[in-house]
């Protein structure tokens, strides 16, 4: 568990997957990938497989919410595994797509 | 959060896309080079005890460099105005020292003798970061500042915006979609390096995986050519280069840039003429207005394509007035009018201007942040919104004008003109152009038996500030009006203009 700051970034210890933080709750909480925790990128090493059950993937790019929408990610590099708050998978945030304007 | 992020991101998609495009001498940069090379020089400028990094010359593939590996070595990066004088950029320097500075090839030598500036001219700069260790990793706290932009201010020294780089991601992140531009698609950048349009438009095209291509020194002509020659997709412009580019294409049915799919523009106010002559010239293409400052991190409102072609088939008017508003406030942000006394105004009532949202700094080096308790930020920007959202401009809430997408403070050329002998009081107000958006008037009261001619002081300004300063009129007045408490009023000055 943790307090996840705005702007931190979170690496998956099954996976590929990276993803920063664009908002969070107040308190700690803890963020899993491929259903183990996620870890600071600097000290996370790849310590298991893929969970069944939260193989889902991330994409590059894509943004993952919570029910709540209090917690947003956004994927900065691509896993297998899917991101979970407990039993709670996020679900990939749909986007509008803006006219090009700069 | 770091917008060396989005570089990272987008050099692990598309590692060999080009990034960048020289149009004048065609030198190319993919964005694993970009990527590379500001990682390198990234290092340079960590061992080297600066504290900015500033960028002193036109757009080249060294702007992204230096943006990005100021970023990645976290420092702030500071673009420059190249059209300044001497003793402006020099005074400008002076409040970025010590700094790390690019500049022009032929420019180098008159900072040899500045102790706190270490000046590397763009070749050998860009060579620099060609080799050497890569830096360690960049930080990510968001509070870290991005991207210092001197903006005109009204009164005094220029103020220094400041942008972090949590303003800078949220704004990419709530307006560009990761990754969604083709292989193909190239965006033409032609606003300066040191405008916020200039940083947000490279920000904007690394993290969609467009290439750029970018054109130093505007003309219509060359920019024509550029959008055949390298089937531009997109392009941005102030509304006095699509003045400029209607103009050079009169007498031809249609543009014949058939790659263009998108043309967006801001920075001033759009001529009605201009937009439905250009949208007649350009049928297939969509036309966006995009509204914004340096201090929200470039745009916050924007009219779209589709607002563009109902506006303009519509004949109800108050549809068809909305070609000429800046649209509806981008997702995520919050935009009110207040009156004088800061209530909330009614639709279509005139007011100022306010924003808040995750992209909007509202802060200035040295001032601290000019938002309020809530987070409101005043543009001093005026305006109305009507009934279903759509904001119009209504010049500025104080006196800057805007010429061809440049402000100017009044005050500033008011003051040379009093340091003239002959000269004895002096009112500088913008006045409607079609050229510029906004023009330069200079109303002038002679003191009691001296003489001047319009052209004599018309030069003087020029010798004195540079020639975007001078008055295009310059009338003479036996006084001015002032108000009980000794105001300058200017509503009136302008009227006298539009009256003559």
């Amino acid at each position: 568990m943790a307090i996840l700051k705005t702007g931190a970034r979170l690496k998956s210890t099954v996976c590929n997957g990276e993803v920063m933080v664009v908002a969070a709750p107040d308190g700690e909480i803890e963020i899993s990938c491929g259903g183990q925790p996620m870890a600071d990128p600097a000290g996370a090493e790849k310590t298991g497989d893929v969970h069944a059950d939260h193989a889902v993937g991330i994409a590059i790019g894509k943004r993952y919410v919570n029910e709540a929408g209090d917690l947003e990610l956004l994927c900065v590099k691509a896993g297998d595994g899917g991101l979970a708050v407990g039993s709670e998978l996020l679900l990939q945030k749909d986007t509008k797509k803006l006219p090009k304007t700069d | 959060m770091n917008i060396m992020m989005l570089l990272e991101m987008t050099s692990a998609t598309f590692p060999d896309r080009v990034a960048f495009v020289d149009g004048e001498d065609g030198t190319r940069l993919t964005y694993q080079e970009l990527f590379d090379n500001a990682g390198r020089h990234a290092a340079r400028l960590q061992s080297g005890g600066f504290s900015r990094v500033g960028m002193l010359d036109v757009s080249s593939i060294a702007t992204p460099t230096g943006l990005f590996s100021a970023a990645w070595a976290g420092l702030p990066y500071v673009p420059i105005n190249y059209r300044l004088t001497e003793p402006e950029i020099d005074a400008l320097l002076s409040r970025i020292t010590p700094a790390y500075l690019v500049t022009e090839n032929d420019r180098e030598q008159r900072f040899a003798a500045m102790d706190d500036v270490t000046a590397a001219p763009r070749t050998a700069f860009l060579q620099a970061a060609e080799s050497g260790v890569t830096a360690p990793e960049w930080s990510m706290d968001p509070e870290d500042t991005a991207v210092l932009l001197f903006t005109s201010g009204t009164t005094g020294a220029p103020k220094a915006a400041v942008l972090r780089q949590k303003h800078l991601v949220s704004y990419i992140l709530g307006s560009v979609e990761f990754a969604c531009a083709d292989e193909e698609e190239a965006a033409l950048v032609c606003v300066p390096p040191y405008h916020i349009a200039g940083i947000a438009a490279v920000l904007s095209s690394v993290y969609s995986g467009r290439r750029v291509v970018q054109l130093a020194n505007f003309s219509a002509e060359r920019w024509i050519e550029l959008v055949r020659s390298e089937k531009v997709t997109t392009a941005f412009v102030v509304p006095t280069m699509l003045s400029r580019i209607v103009e050079a294409l009169e007498g031809e049915s249609s543009a014949n840039m058939p790659h263009l799919g998108s043309l967006s523009y801001g920075g001033g106010k759009m001529p009605l003429s201009v937009i439905e002559r250009a949208m007649q010239l350009f049928p297939d293409t969509d036309f966006t207005n995009a509204y914004g400052l340096t201090e929200t991190s470039s745009t916050i409102c924007v009219l779209g394509p589709d607002d563009h072609r109902t506006a303009a088939a519509s004949s109800d008017e108050t549809v068809r007035r909305r070609l000429v508003s800046v649209g509806q406030g981008l997702p995520g942000l919050e935009i009110e009018i207040r009156d004088d006394d800061g209530n909330v105004v009614g639709p279509d009532q005139r007011g100022e201007i306010y924003v808040r949202g995750e992209q909007v700094s509202g802060e200035y080096e040295g001032r601290g942040s000019v938002t309020d308790a809530q987070g409101w930020f005043p543009t001093r920007d005026a305006g109305s919104i009507d009934a279903d959202g759509y904001l119009f401009l209504e010049g500025r809430a104080d006196d800057v004008i805007v010429r061809g997408g440049e402000n100017m403070s009044p005050g500033e050329i008011e003051d040379v003109l009093l340091e003239h002998a002959s000269v004895r009081d002096a009112a500088v107000v913008g006045i409607p152009s079609e050229q510029w958006g906004e023009a330069v008037a200079a109303a002038v009261v002679l003191k009691p038996g001296k003489t001047a001619s319009a052209a004599e002081l018309q030069e003087w300004v020029k010798n004195n500030l540079r020639s975007s300063r001078v008055p295009e009129t310059l009338e003479f007045y036996d006084e001015l009006p002032y108000n009980e408490t000794g105001k300058l009023l200017r509503r009136i000055v302008k009227a006298q203009f539009s009256e003559r």
